[in-house]
């Protein structure tokens, strides 16, 4: 199975970027998961949790509201503020 | 004679007090603007991400959004000033002052009515000293701006552009210095608002361009929330170009202030060495006078 290529953007700066086999977020009509191989969404997220699994391991990062993109696997979360301090490396 | 070497020493003095001045406020400058440079370039990632996300909605919704929409007639233009709170920085204030006029003078001329935002202390000064009216200021961050700023300053835009009422602003411009080497800085003026989308330094390939989204909630929803951040993006972008630029022309001005120090120092040290010598040589001839005058006596 494919994964996933993660970016986690703040406003100034690119917080994290990294592989991923499962990305879950809060979008403004509710939870959003993305396995690999998703189709290209823009959503909506509102303030809360970010978890990005990978290899067992789930790291998660605070987030206000911004968006995600997804296309070819790529997934690009936005945000202005990014809390990423529990996000491992 | 000696109270002319004692007004030398005491330039001399001065000067070395102000060169020092200077050259720590070149230094400071200096560090500086490569912190600030490195802010521009660490927040391209969220512009671009944001430009992307933006045309993507833009091409597939034909929904006129007020703040992408022209207006026919525009009554009232908004002007956004971004000038230094503190001044030393050579050209740089006047440069974007002197543009900011030309602007205002053009919008006159069409027929509308300017209304000022302010920021740094320097664009506020300018406008209070000639008693002109401006709606709002935000000033003591032009050096390092945050996001926070930016967001700030988009809100009170954003929060007047889309005001209802007709006697509110129909577009916005933006007059800043851009960012182009750390020997060139322009004063620029860009038409913020509303936005033109899919203009910008950065296209994207052929190869990723456009694959068919899904939004969600819609895309209406999704532009309602992604223009507000675009502008702030932008925003954000402007405030870090002119911090870079206000640092860079500062560090310019105060080389060339030390150098112009360093000038002095040797022009006066010079100066000084002469008056002594003449003192000196002056007295020599004294005592020989004296000393013949003595002989020719006896």
């Amino acid at each position: 199975m494919s994964t996933l290529q993660v970016e986690l953007v703040a406003a100034d700066r690119k917080v994290w970027e990294g592989p991923a086999n499962q990305v879950s977020a809060r979008s403004i009509d509710g939870d959003l998961g993305i396995l690999p191989g998703h189709q290209p969404i823009l959503a909506v997220l509102v303030q809360g949790e970010v978890r990005i699994h990978h290899d067992g391991t789930v790291g998660t990062a605070v987030i206000d509201n911004g968006f995600l993109s997804v296309n070819k696997d790529v997934v690009t979360i936005v945000a202005e503020d990014v809390d990423a301090s529990k996000l491992g490396a | 004679m000696g109270a002319q070497i004692r007004e030398y020493r005491q330039r001399i003095r001065s000067v070395s007090a102000t060169k020092k001045i200077t050259r720590a406020m070149e230094l400071m400058a200096a560090s500086r603007v490569v912190k600030a440079q490195q802010a521009v370039r660490e927040s391209t990632p969220y512009a671009r991400a944001l430009t992307r996300a933006v045309s993507a909605v833009a091409t597939f919704s034909n929904e006129d959004h007020p703040l992408t929409s022209e207006k026919e007639d525009v009554k009232q233009a908004a002007v956004l000033i971004i000038a230094a709170d503190r001044g030393l920085a050579g050209g740089y204030n006047s440069n974007v002052l002197k543009e900011s006029e030309r602007l205002v003078a053009r919008l006159v001329d069409e027929g509308k009515e300017v209304r000022a935002y302010l920021v740094g202390r320097r664009a506020v000064n300018f406008y209070t000293f000639r008693r002109r009216d401006f709606v709002a200021e935000w000033t003591g961050f032009t050096e390092k701006p945050t996001f926070e700023n930016a967001r700030e300053i988009g809100e009170k835009i954003v929060a007047d552009i889309t005001d209802p009422d007709p006697d509110s602003i129909d577009e916005v411009h933006v007059v800043y210095t851009r960012f182009v080497s750390m020997v060139t800085q322009e004063p620029q003026v860009i038409r913020l608002l509303p936005l033109e989308v899919v203009e910008g330094e950065e296209k994207p390939a052929k190869e990723d361009l456009l694959p068919l989204y899904s939004f969600e909630p819609s895309a209406e929803g999704v532009l309602d929330a992604l223009l507000p951040k675009y502008v702030n993006a932008r925003l954000f972008n402007c405030l870090l170009q002119a911090a870079a630029s206000e640092l860079a022309a500062r560090q310019r001005a105060m080389k060339s202030a030390t150098d112009n120090a360093e000038e002095l120092i040797r022009k006066y040290t010079r100066l000084a060495n002469q008056a002594r010598q003449a003192e000196i040589t002056q007295e020599i001839s004294e005592i020989v006078g004296g000393a013949s005058a003595l002989a020719e006596s006896k």
